[in-house]
């Protein structure tokens, strides 16, 4: 799941980070926005199901839709 | 004798102060009540304390809010039951959504503690009518994640209603960009629901509430709640 903070809502560590990149001399980062990310190994019968169960986690507790949106990435869906 | 239940989670701090506030600032009773029950045993008043409750892990407040005992403290609310978050306390009642918007990283980033100053902007809130409107209060502050945001919508309707309760203002109770520790919106310091029995601020009365502490302005606000409970009180 990666979560970011929505458009819109100041970002103070996104704002931090972008002016030390200035500082170090990095020129034309106009943006940064700084999220989490949460990497999980589910079991489930079929990539449909499980991004039914990630998707419930998310809204219910993973992102704060007030502030936060995310979205949602499965890989080696074996 | 009115009877204050303090909730802890793992990783409240400002339990005991608090406690300590009721008892020896109000003469009332203060019962502890732990997280993972389902009974607010009989107290007038939920008080949500301040602190780091689950480690402020994923969001401040966000797994608090789904401690088995804030099913009962939501129905206790919907019923019109005074409920009271400082702090960490405020950052759980909004993830709970009983309060509507949310707490995020201080504008600067920085953990801030330090004195601030609140007007207050309503006083007939189950934490506020012991003041006078307009009324300044000197009073710390200590967090990290403070800065109240809300949707354009939300704002403009919070407003609207008269339920921004506290503001950070400079000494003389003026609006000053100085006053405001954390970045909120609207230099917002606390709110209330629509029925103005659910109060959530950043800044810590509990902490101001004797000379030995330096600041004696946190008592009305406790003070507040015997007016609340007046029943309680009286028997």
């Amino acid at each position: 799941m990666r979560i970011t903070p929505r458009p819109g809502i100041l970002d103070p560590e996104g704002e931090t980070i972008g002016r030390a990149l200035g500082t170090l001399g990095y020129q034309g980062v106009e943006s940064v926005r700084a999220g989490r990310l949460i990497s999980m190994r589910i079991e489930a019968d079929d990539e449909a199901s499980a991004r039914d169960s990630v998707e419930g986690m998310c809204q219910q507790l993973i992102a704060n839709p007030i502030i936060e949106d995310y979205s949602i990435l499965i890989e080696d869906a074996e | 004798m009115m009877r204050v239940g303090i909730v802890r989670f793992p990783g409240s701090n400002c339990d005991a102060d608090c406690a300590r506030a009721v008892r020896e600032g109000l003469g009332q009773e203060a019962l502890f009540l732990w997280h993972k029950t389902h009974s607010l045993e009989g107290a007038d008043v939920v008080l949500l304390p301040g602190g780091f409750s689950y480690g402020d892990h994923l969001r401040a407040g966000a797994i608090a809010r789904f401690s088995p005992i804030m099913q009962e403290v939501v129905d206790f609310a919907r019923a019109g039951g005074p409920v009271i978050g400082i702090c960490n306390g405020f950052q759980i009642l909004c993830e709970a959504h009983l309060l509507p918007g949310a707490l995020i990283r201080n504008r600067g980033i920085r953990f801030r503690h330090r004195d601030v100053h609140l007007r207050v902007e309503r006083t007939d809130t189950v934490f506020t009518r012991a003041c006078c409107g307009g009324q300044v209060l000197r009073m710390p502050i200590a967090h990290g994640e403070g800065q109240f945001v809300a949707d354009v919508e939300t704002l403009a309707e919070l407003e609207a209603d008269g339920r921004v309760v506290f503001r950070y203002v400079d000494e003389s109770g003026c609006a000053a960009a100085s006053a405001n520790p954390n970045g909120s919106q609207n230099d917002i310091a606390g709110i209330c629901n629509g029925a103005g029995n659910v109060v959530g601020l950043m800044p810590h009365p509990e902490r101001a509430v004797s000379d030995l502490l330096g600041c004696k302005d946190g008592l009305p606000l406790f003070r507040s709640l015997l007016a609340a409970v007046p029943e309680a009180v009286a028997s």
